[in-house]
């Protein structure tokens, strides 16, 4: 069972604790299987039976097989262990990172470009609640 | 006497490997970051340091979650830089100092900081892009270095407190070796940067800023930040600032700041870049 923890509160931020790596340990180091570019090749080739080599859970599959990235965050993948993916795929932090945020590439590098995400009305879930 | 000469710090984003590797540095998104750091190439020539000790984080490239080291020093002889995914990057080996990071080891352990040894280690983007901002393209590298690889990954990295307390253990090992070497310490990591998640993105100049001002000049109240400030206020992966405290805990009180750059993007991320001189007590 999952403790509450200080920084829940943080919107739209998946701390990657002790009960996450533990959660998505097998993700993860599938991800990291993919080092290797004889692996790469052999996922490429068909994904599906590449990751029923591994003990993952059916939810954490789909989400590699989807390339949901914050399905897999929410399913204990760690952003540096899923970056072995994105770039078997030949993708970008920056590309990913757009993906997660809900942003079109192009309005995502603006962003970046003008200084970044402020932290104002950022720093608790409840700003973003309020929102809506 | 083996003596630390100073302190430099600066973030490790792996997209300015790539432009470095790529020959994009005149390209007019990275020439101004890329700018930020030929003072501090003409400061290394002048200064030589013999050794260098860098505090990095390793990116689940030589360490996956099979072992997850807090503190990790190297003591090996060389370290390859490491294949990421997409090849190794182009730069030369890491040569070590074997000889005085066993000395480290040895006193640091004594010190009560149990850190675990490593001889064998591929070095990843952490390390080597530091190295190319300061350094370049050369053929070899003009330094030996001590990689100190923390676990920044798995939450919680170590606390900003322990951090500082083990770079004045790294003083004083330092000044407890015998042979006469140059040790320069380097922290690098951060700054605010985001890379997972809907807030991915978050950049936060003004915590920036006020973390290099309390480094410099109150480095206990830097130390004092908790993890979960550094989460909400520089994001999720802006809390490497704590491997910064490991450069600055090595140094005097008192430091003299001789150069401060600031920078935003490099891709996902805000650069910060501190070179400090010991100024005493």
């Amino acid at each position: 069972m999952r403790e509450p923890q200080p920084y829940d509160d943080i919107p739209g931020t998946t701390v990657f604790d002790a009960e996450r790596s533990r959660q998505g340990y097998h993700l993860n180091q599938f991800c990291m299987s993919l080092m290797q570019a004889a692996n790469r090749e052999r996922f490429k080739a068909n994904e599906r039976a590449y990751l029923d080599e591994w003990p993952m859970s059916e939810d954490q599959k789909q989400a590699v097989l989807a390339r949901d990235w914050n399905g897999m965050i929410a399913l204990g993948g760690n952003i540096y262990f899923l970056a072995k993916l994105f770039s078997t795929d030949g993708r970008s932090f920056q590309f990913v990172a757009a993906v997660m945020t809900g942003a079109s590439q192009e309005a995502y590098a603006k962003m970046m470009l003008e200084g970044g995400r402020t932290p104002e009305g950022n720093r608790y879930s409840s700003e973003w609640k309020s929102r809506g | 006497m083996a003596r630390i000469i100073g302190g430099l710090s600066t973030s490790h984003v792996p997209a300015i490997g790539a432009a470095i590797d790529l020959g994009k540095t005149r390209e007019p998104y990275w020439q101004p970051l890329f700018a930020g750091y030929e003072f501090a190439k003409q400061y290394l020539q002048q200064v030589k340091p013999d050794v260098l000790i860098l505090v990095f984080n390793d990116h689940a490239s030589a360490f996956s979650l099979e072992l997850i080291p807090t503190f990790a020093l190297g003591c090996g002889a060389e370290f390859r830089p490491a294949d990421e995914g997409w090849g190794p990057r182009p730069v030369p080996t890491v040569i070590g100092a074997p000889e005085l990071a066993a000395h480290l080891a040895q006193a640091l352990i004594l010190d009560e900081f149990d850190l675990t040894i490593v001889n064998h280690m591929d070095v990843d983007h952490g390390l080597t892009v530091p190295l190319s901002l300061v350094y370049g393209q050369p053929a070899a590298w003009p330094v030996k270095v001590i990689p100190l690889a923390v676990n920044v990954v798995q939450y919680p990295p170590p606390l900003g407190r322990r951090c500082l307390h083990l770079g004045q253990a790294i003083g004083r090992a330092v000044a407890s070796y015998p042979e006469d070497l140059k040790v320069m310490i380097w922290g690098t990591g951060g700054m605010s940067h985001q890379l997972q998640g809907p807030r991915a993105g978050l950049i936060n100049k003004a915590f920036d800023q006020r973390f290099m001002d309390l480094l410099e000049h109150d480095p206990q109240a830097a130390a004092a930040i908790t993890h979960v400030e550094y989460l909400r206020e520089a994001g999720s992966e802006g809390i490497e600032l704590v491997m910064w405290l490991i450069m600055r805990g090595a140094l005097d009180p008192k430091v003299r700041e001789v150069r401060r750059f600031y920078h935003v993007p490099a891709s996902n991320t805000a650069v910060g870049h501190l070179i400090l001189e010991n100024a005493g007590y």
